[in-house]
């Protein structure tokens, strides 16, 4: 095995790893402000894939030009979906919430199904297509527009969080629910805004994967799993946790598939995070349980 | 209550008699598709419905079964009753295994690790060649009979479902009378009381899941004996897991026949929505498959069966001369499932 | 002869925060001890140190001679400590006597003669209307009266209450104070933790005042209520 092949390896596993980052930071966002798990987060990756497809096919616009209305339309998605049904939830037992959002799961699984037919899709000669050549090795364009689109939005989620009044509320919330409550702040609110921004950054993450990624109704269940694993990893609430596991996870995954197969990647993360529920449940940086 | 035993009563002779009456090989199936379904139902229920520990890695247990009685079979000559219950050591065995390391976490935690557990388990069979990786294994047809547990008609699977059945809610309803019926609402409903009057909630757990990993598998075997032929995508997918949680779900977590309900249910929507969309390939079964989850996860937490204790509970208020709002209320409480008082809401861990 | 609940030098530390330093006293059988304190003093933090809930970083707790602290929450239940949480946590699928009946099994295993138990436990705090009734249709009052007798039913040799009668109405903390001193009359001890000073004060053998982690004062309540340093905890500096 030569250096090269191993610096291209590791490459690509911080690359895809900074696109799980992405999608894990919404899915840890959602949990640490409400404890809820949304096992349908996948999907809103996946209509964020499907957004930029039809944009492109339909309008013959660019996914990296239509990354903000993408992002923009999954907020309202996940806003909506707050409203309609999540906020029912909020206080029914675990049991029922992971079987609604289980079942939201599969209903947005079906319905793509039903309306955009089960056919792979791939969007080709966009702007970003070709390669780039770092060094000894070559690493796909997209892949990299990708990794630095990830930064650039988990960058501006920090900055939202930490820089504005009402990303603070968001923390705020996240920390302790009564005392924000306390404090005038309102729980519904922060709860449907933290749905928003879940929704919107695994749809960026879609957006930003159309690019070189197949696109057809189940490919949320590439990511979902390996979602959970990364929040897992991270620690469950903290975004900067999400963002250093995913990279992690991306590139254990890799070299993993690299090292000892490929059909054994997936087996190789679930042992991951079987071990970090195992022996160290709270992650990198969460909260001890 | 003097209904119920009626109506147990009348769904236990229209089990007995219908075989006698119904011939039509397709209907028979159904109905042994419907039975096993709940058969498996009512397993994953002792652990998922009546202890509240949501797994949806339960068709590791199920495959676990399938795979051992199968392979005793094929390579070793055992009669298929001996590996039904081997098969079912088997996987209570390795519930403990994972049960030691999952049980001390929260309960998203837990159903994370059973999703993840079982998926591993999947890959395993999958790329293992002394399990016949994806191609899977048939089962001989040749020797046929009670002993062999292979049937040339359905009639015979169905008394074999039923059997099944009934021991599973047995077993069931012999755990809902003795005090670890008790521990395990306990546990459910809430674990750190429980452990405050003296309840191991680990051990306890374990207990729920090495009987249910047992049932599940001996419905495994059961499957493997019928179809004839097993392989990782039929008897170890997360599908099947979610379906076994969802027909307690639907008919009622925690009921003694609410698995039997929900099944029923399930099997008859099921089986419209394929005849008449499935089809196509659009996906419509699975829309409304989805969409039945959603809606009874949201508001019918109690499934069929609470919804019925529901409107009992408010028919007699009004009875007893209570306003609507007091009937409603009533029943409410009545609903075992029904979000708790807390005086202070949040999560406490 | 040795008390039945013996604390020496507990401490609690939680990374920076000392919750409880330093805590010695004791308990006797059938007493009934009150530990009060302002806000923040490390009452609920020291109840659950005896409990099991957590382990004292520093210090003992023996009950009966034993050694519990550190001990898992149903093996201190199993030793004879019973307790009481500030939010009822009564189970909301079961009824009322089968609530009670979870308690006596740790006693007894059979069912019915557990049953039998409950009942008596559940007459004993007045609940007996509940027996069938769930217990989410009771009011927090009767559930926190609930908890109290399926913590009864385990035969515990010392009671924990943790603010029992917080936000009671008058006649609702009678019928507490009502059942304590019952409990008193069967032998069992009780240690409580009281903000609702009218409650405890007249029935207490002793009181222990806790303020900011530290054993401030212990002596009999008319001693307790005199004692300067507990007066100035209270009031703070005006």
């Amino acid at each position: 095995m030569t250096a090269e092949l191993l610096l291209q390896t590791l490459a690509s596993g911080v690359l895809i790893g900074l696109i799980y980052a992405l999608v894990a930071i919404g899915l840890t966002m959602i949990f640490g402000v409400m404890d809820i798990v949304n096992f349908a987060h996948g999907e809103f990756l996946m209509l964020g894939m499907y957004s930029s497809f039809w944009l492109f096919a339909l309008f013959a616009l660019d996914p990296l030009v239509t990354l903000p209305l993408t992002v923009l339309m999954l907020f309202a998605f996940g806003v909506l979906l707050y409203k309609l049904v999540i906020r029912r939830i909020i206080d029914a037992p675990p049991l029922s919430q992971i079987f609604t959002t289980f079942g939201l799961m599969l209903l947005f699984r079906g319905l793509a199904q039903f309306f955009w037919k089960p056919d792979y899709r791939t969007i080709e000669n966009s702007v970003v297509s070709g390669s780039v050549h770092l060094a000894n090795f070559q690493l796909g364009r997209p892949q990299v527009v990708a990794g630095i689109g990830a930064i650039v939005v988990t960058t501006a989620v920090w900055f939202f969080l930490h820089r504005t009044k009402l990303g603070s509320a968001l923390e705020a919330t996240a920390s302790d629910k009564e005392a924000a409550r306390l404090m005038g702040i309102d729980s519904h609110k922060m709860f449907g805004l933290a749905w928003g921004i879940g929704a919107a950054c695994a749809g960026a993450a879609g957006g930003l994967l159309s690019t070189f990624f197949p696109i057809f109704p189940e490919v949320g269940a590439n990511f979902i799993l390996i979602a959970f694993v990364v929040v897992n990893l991270g620690g469950f609430g903290s975004v900067a946790g999400a963002f250093l596991a995913g990279i992690l996870v991306g590139v254990i995954e890799v070299m993993g598939g690299l090292l000892i197969g490929p059909q054994y990647k997936m087996a190789i993360v679930l042992a991951l995070f079987l071990a970090v529920l195992m022996f160290r449940p709270q992650g990198l940086m969460g909260k001890a349980q | 209550m003097k209904r119920s035993t009626a109506l147990l009563g009348a769904a236990a002779v229209v089990a007995l008699v219908l075989p006698f009456v119904v011939k039509d090989a397709y209907w028979v199936n159904l109905a042994v598709l419907a039975l096993m379904a709940a058969q498996i139902g009512a397993a994953w229920n002792l652990v998922g419905g009546y202890a509240g520990q949501a797994s949806l890695g339960h068709a590791a247990f199920f495959g676990l079964g399938a795979y051992t009685s199968t392979l005793l079979l094929t390579n070793f000559g055992w009669n298929p009753w001996l590996g039904m219950v081997a098969g079912g050591l088997v996987a209570a065995v390795l519930s403990a295994v994972f049960g030691w390391s999952c049980f001390r976490l929260k309960g998203h935690y837990f159903t994370m690790a059973t999703i993840a557990v079982a998926e591993i388990v999947q890959i395993v069979f999958t790329n293992w060649d002394y399990a016949g990786t994806a191609v899977g294994l048939s089962i001989p047809m040749e020797t046929q009979g009670l002993a062999a547990m292979v049937f040339s008609d359905k009639i015979s699977y169905y008394w074999l479902a039923l059997g099944l059945l009934a021991l599973t809610l047995l077993a069931t309803w012999a755990v809902e009378r003795s005090f670890l019926g008790f521990y395990f609402r306990a546990i459910k409903d809430e674990p750190d009381a429980a452990r405050s009057i003296g309840i191991d909630i680990a051990r306890y757990k374990q207990v729920a899941l090495c009987l249910s990993a047992f049932f599940t598998a001996i419905g495994g075997s059961l499957y493997a004996q019928k179809e004839l032929y097993i392989d990782p995508g039929s008897v170890l997918s997360t599908a099947l897991s979610i379906k076994m949680a969802l027909v307690s779900i639907l008919g009622g977590v925690g009921t003694l026949f609410g698995p039997v309900i929900g099944s029923v249910v399930l099997t008859v929507i099921e089986e419209l929505s394929r005849s008449t969309f499935g089809g196509s390939g659009r996906g419509t079964d699975t829309v409304i498959y989805a969409g039945l989850i959603v809606v009874v996860a949201v508001f019918y937490p109690s499934g069929i069966v609470g919804w019925f204790k529901e409107r009992a509970v408010r028919r007699q208020a009004r009875r007893d001369g209570a306003t609507a709002e007091e009937a409603h209320a009533a029943a409410q409480a009545a609903s075992a499932l029904a979000a708790p008082t807390h005086e202070s809401t949040g999560a406490v861990s | 002869m040795s008390s039945l609940l013996e604390l020496r030098a507990v401490s609690k530390r939680f990374g920076g925060l000392t919750a409880n330093e330093d805590v010695s006293f004791d308990v006797e059988k059938g007493q009934i001890v009150g530990l009060i304190g302002p806000n923040g003093a490390g009452k609920t933090t020291l109840f659950n140190c005896v409990a099991g809930s957590s382990a004292p970083s520093a210090g003992t707790i023996h009950l009966n001679g034993q050694l519990i602290s550190g001990h898992t929450p149903e093996k201190c239940a199993r030793a004879g400590v019973g307790r009481t949480f500030q939010i009822a946590r009564t189970f909301h699928g079961m009824t009322a006597l089968e609530n009670v009946l979870t308690g006596a099994l740790l006693r007894e295993r059979r069912v019915p003669r557990a049953r039998e138990r409950a009942h008596a436990w559940l007459t004993f705090v007045h609940l007996e209307r509940f027996a069938d009734k769930p217990a989410r249709t009771m009011t927090i009052s009767e559930q926190r009266r609930l908890a109290v007798a399926r913590a009864l039913a385990t035969e515990p040799a010392l009671l924990l209450m943790d603010e029992v009668m917080a936000g009671l109405n008058p006649s609702e903390v009678r019928e507490m104070v009502d059942v304590v001193l019952n409990i008193q009359e069967k032998g069992i001890a009780c240690l409580i933790v009281e903000h609702v000073l009218e409650g405890i004060m007249p029935i207490a053998d002793k009181i222990v005042v806790l303020e900011r982690g530290r054993k401030i004062a212990e002596g009999t309540p008319a001693a307790v209520q005199a004692d300067p340093v507990v007066i100035h905890a209270y009031l703070g500096d005006d």
